[in-house]
């Protein structure tokens, strides 16, 4: 079996779940056995003139390499297009790091792109833009190539995936990682829905990240149930060196919000239910990590709480930060309003934070050793915390069974079932 | 003659309303009272009312042939008295035969053989006289919550006079040998232990609508068919379980009811077995041998041990604060705080702590109306947080009152309680002040009126009249100032019962979830 998988980024450079996710599958593909063409796109800068190029996954520097196994640098080559594209942003956004990021520091960008592929015209800071133009270089990999089945991840590349499938007619998967309905709630970007819409019915298979996922592209975009399939996200199992002693500098315990400042991952709620917790226990800190659209907010009601003495924000963390915030962490907090997986938690629990997570996001469907709540519903997200921090027992539980219950979402498990799919898509019987 | 020992089990918990933190300290009641008058009123229509009528109608069929047993816990009594007085009565009719053993059993299906003796005792006997006085028939056998047994357990209901003690026949303890005889306890070998056959009873309790099941559909005529099958010196089967079998767990439309109605039938006319209850077996056959029991056996799940209600940290955590309090009620006398003591220990509060269903999954979940154990376990925690508050608080003010050996304030509060009882019916909220009046009123027995004031609603209010055998208990478990306690403790008790008579305010609504004794599943 060989996969031309439309994926996003890559080691070393990830920089969020997307990545981290098509990282982890493309690797457990391969322990089965698969082969896999892994594309991404990348702003090349000005040393390249192709289009895209062709890279072995053994020539990648890479800090972990040892993390690799030998039959992964055997069946994965690697190819980068180059283009703007750039996950979890919408069109507004794009336009906006376009404007900052692209014009402002690389100029003499419009050099990257062959002639065969130049657009007439300046490139406008158009997302849309960007998405046919790397239809259309993966129209030409696709020409060169050999496969037996077309894999695109998120909506992005779903318009690659699709001219891949008319010029070779192989079969192709689209891999749902999250909705328009997840990421602008009710306000969905009609454009964006479209291609979303478009990409799943074009795909001979549709896979989602859980079944809170599942049930929005039945429902939603009006996809038959019979072709879409759940594949529940996994994480790579990391042995990190004993964790070193990070000091807490404060007596109390602390409770932790990691992630986006957006309307989707519901930092209000969070707010609201730190109120509620110290209005019983004094001794206790609320830390909202992360930044976004709705930070400036959160700070004005904090304060109109008068709560910011035991309300802290760090603002974004990345890296080691990470690290160190869940060492400190006493209660991870993910109120998601809704979340297609949710892998932060899994990150969590790995490091022996005990978790609240809502119902409404998918990982909440992998983890039994986690207490669960509706997003909306702040009393019981509240009795969440204090329980935690009260009652002794439950810190036991999830310390013992927490950990091991993560490190046992392996991708390989995750693979085979995305191997079925293929089988099941290009008629082989295994 | 060989015999069928039919023994079946009623028992319905007080399941606990969701209680957050923040009620913590200002809200002290505990229940859902709307599940628990949901549950308690479907399973009467379902299982307890019609399967009473098809009991009585075989007895008068089978002139006293067919013999049956019973045991009710207190809980479930309780609950009958607030919402179907009617079961009560109908389990009346039954007792009036002749043909019914009414079992004794903890008064709140507690585990407090685990927590502490001397609770223990104390419901033992509590629910003996209750059985005693509802069914004019003092109950010899014992069977615990689960049937959970040891020899140490088994000596303890021996002293206290019972002659036969029910538990599982559980493999691990039986080795080679049969359930199917009678046997007697290891350290006091005047109890006889008789022990469920878990094969037949779960054909029954669990199988009898299972489709896959090689032997579906189970007839009586196949079933009596097994029994004739069975070695012919074997004298005994013991059929034990839950009553729901009939009627909520088999449903009525998987010919439950047909089966029953027709097994004395094809009992008498096929075979030698005939019907028997623990105490005529008691009275006609000797025990084989003695059974060894050192640690504790349960009728639950394959291992058939305590990992149900004991198999992890949550359950250890809420069973220790629990049972840390068992010294402090002795000294309580509030009879709210005194029945929410007993309605908190039922077992099955911490058997929706368990996680030992994550794998098994699906079955399980049906007897616990909680998501998950950790929902459970702090929305208990929760509860006993603020109960353990109550408790002190009530122990504070019984020294504070002790000191001061005030007399003058008894009328005032008095005058005090009655618009109290009428305001604690939209909420319960405020046994704290209601029970400090009460301290006050009678500062001198206060302490010890406890024993005897019987939390409980209704009914009872006349067992205390007639305190013969509890003041026997009282003086093993606590021989201190018996005596004076019962001449306070009756008008207590009859003023007291009209408050908590009371139905509660409807709680909150929460998913009906059928909740009976025992875990199910892994029995197969």
């Amino acid at each position: 079996m060989k996969v031309l998988m439309f994926g996003w980024e890559f080691p070393p450079h990830i920089t969020g779940g997307l990545g981290t996710a098509c990282f982890g599958l493309t690797k457990g593909l391969a322990k089965h056995g698969v082969e896999v063409v892994f594309v991404v796109p990348k702003s090349f800068g000005d040393e390249s003139q192709e289009g895209f190029r062709l890279i072995n996954a053994s020539d990648i520097e890479l800090d972990f390499t040892q993390t690799l196994t030998r039959e992964f640098r055997e069946k994965i080559s690697y190819m980068e297009v180059g283009s703007n594209l750039v996950p979890y942003l919408d069109p507004e956004e794009f336009e906006k790091w376009y404007s900052e990021e692209v014009v402002k520091k690389k100029p003499e960008i419009h050099s990257v792109y062959t002639r065969k592929y130049q657009f007439s015209g300046k490139y406008g800071a158009n997302l849309m833009e960007e998405v046919s133009r790397y239809a259309l270089v993966a129209l030409s990999i696709a020409g060169q190539v050999d496969y037996d089945i077309i894999h695109a991840h998120d909506w992005l590349t779903y318009a690659a995936g699709i001219a891949a499938k008319k010029i070779s007619g192989k079969p192709l998967v689209v891999h749902v990682h999250a909705t328009e309905f997840d990421r602008s709630g009710e306000n969905v970007n009609q454009v964006v829905y479209d291609i979303e819409r478009n990409g799943m019915e074009e795909a001979d298979r549709v896979i989602t990240v859980s079944n809170f996922t599942r049930q929005i592209v039945i429902e939603r975009y009006g996809i038959p149930a019979e072709k879409v399939f759940t594949v529940h996200n996994a994480v790579e199992p990391v042995d990190k060196p004993e964790q070193e002693d990070v000091t807490k500098h404060v007596r109390e315990k602390i409770v932790t919000f990691l992630g986006r400042v957006t309307y989707q991952k519901g930092p209000d709620y969070f707010v609201e239910a730190a109120h509620k917790v110290l209005q019983r226990d004094p001794n206790v800190r609320f830390v909202m990590a992360g930044s976004g659209d709705l930070l400036n907010r959160m700070i004005r009601r904090v304060a109109q709480l008068k709560i910011g003495t035991r309300f802290h924000f760090t603002g974004f963390l990345a890296g080691a930060e990470v690290d160190h915030m869940f060492a400190m962490s006493d209660v991870y907090v993910m109120p998601s309003v809704s979340e297609p997986f949710g892998i932060s938690p899994l990150e969590a629990m790995r490091t022996n934070v005990p978790v609240v997570i809502s119902k409404q996001s998918g990982v909440a469907e992998v983890l039994q050793h986690a207490l669960k709540v509706d997003f909306w519903d702040i009393d019981a997200l509240a009795d969440a915390i204090y329980g935690i921090l009260h009652y002794d027992g439950l810190r036991k539980m999830f310390a013992r069974y927490g950990k091991s219950e993560v490190d046992n979402l392996l991708w390989e498990n995750a693979a085979i079932k995305v191997l079925d799919i293929y089988n099941n898509a290009t008629g082989h019987n295994k | 003659m060989r015999s069928v020992c039919l023994y079946f089990q009623v028992h319905q918990p007080y399941r606990l309303r969701t209680y957050r933190f923040f009620n913590i300290g200002q809200d002290h009641y505990y229940y859902d009272d709307y599940q628990n008058r949901h549950i308690i009123r479907r399973v009467a229509e379902k299982c307890y009312l019609p399967a009473n009528r098809m009991m009585l109608q075989l007895i008068n069929e089978f002139g006293k042939a067919f013999k049956v047993s019973y045991s009710i816990s207190g809980t479930a009594l309780d609950q009958f008295e607030q919402y179907v007085p009617e079961v009560i009565d109908s389990f009346r009719m039954l007792a009036a035969t002749g043909c019914v053993e009414f079992i004794s059993e903890t008064e709140y299906h507690s585990l407090a053989c685990l927590g502490n003796e001397q609770e223990f005792i104390r419901q033992v006997e509590t629910h003996r006289k209750r059985i005693e006085k509802l069914f004019s028939q003092t109950p010899q056998t014992f069977r615990n919550s689960e049937l959970i047994y040891s020899d140490s357990i088994g000596e303890t209901i021996g002293n206290l006079g019972f002659h036969t003690m029910l538990t599982e026949g559980a493999k691990h303890v039986l080795g080679w040998k049969s359930p199917n005889y009678i046997y007697c306890n290891n350290l006091n070998p005047k109890l006889r232990v008789l022990l469920r056959n878990f094969r037949l009873s779960d054909d029954m309790s669990f199988r009898f609508s299972e489709k896959k099941w090689s032997e579906w559909p189970l007839t009586a005529e196949k079933f009596v068919g097994w029994l004739n099958a069975m070695d012919p010196h074997e004298e005994v089967v013991n059929l034990f379980m839950d009553y729901e079998t009939i009627g909520e767990h088999q449903w009525k439309e998987s010919g439950i009811f047909d089966f029953f109605y027709h097994l004395p039938s094809a009992l008498f006319s096929n075979s030698n077995f005939t019907f028997s209850t623990p105490e005529e077996l008691y009275n006609r056959l000797q025990p084989m041998a003695a059974i060894s029991v050192p640690y504790a056996i349960s009728w639950a799940d394959e291992e058939r041990d305590l990992t149900a209600w004991k198999g992890n940290e949550l359950q250890s955590e809420a069973l220790s604060k629990l049972y840390s309090l068992s010294d402090a009620i002795t000294k309580c006398n509030d009879p709210v705080i005194l029945r929410d003591w007993g309605y908190l220990q039922s077992s099955n509060h911490f058997y929706y702590m368990s996680t030992k269903w994550f794998s098994a999954g699906e079955v399980h979940k049906h007897f616990n109306p909680y998501n998950s154990p950790y929902d459970a376990f702090i929305n208990y925690m929760n509860t006993i947080s603020d109960f353990s508050i109550r408790v002190e608080d009530c122990l504070n003010a019984i020294s504070s009152v002790a000191e001061k050996t005030v007399k003058k304030p008894a009328l005032k509060a008095k005058k005090e309680a009655k618009p109290k009882a009428a305001a604690k019916v939209q909420k319960e909220a405020k046994p704290k002040p209601a029970a400090k009046e009460k301290k006050e009123a009678k500062p001198k027995p206060v302490a010890k009126v406890q024993k005897e004031a019987k939390p409980k609603p209704a009914v009872k209010e006349k067992k205390e009249a007639k305190p013969k055998p509890v003041a026997k208990v009282l003086k093993e478990a606590k021989p201190k100032a018996v005596a004076k306690v019962k001449k306070e403790a009756k008008p207590k008790a009859a003023k007291k019962v009209k408050k908590e008579a009371k139905p509660k305010p409807a709680a909150k609504v929460k998913k009906p979830a059928k909740t009976a004794s025992a875990p199910k599943k892994a029995k197969q």
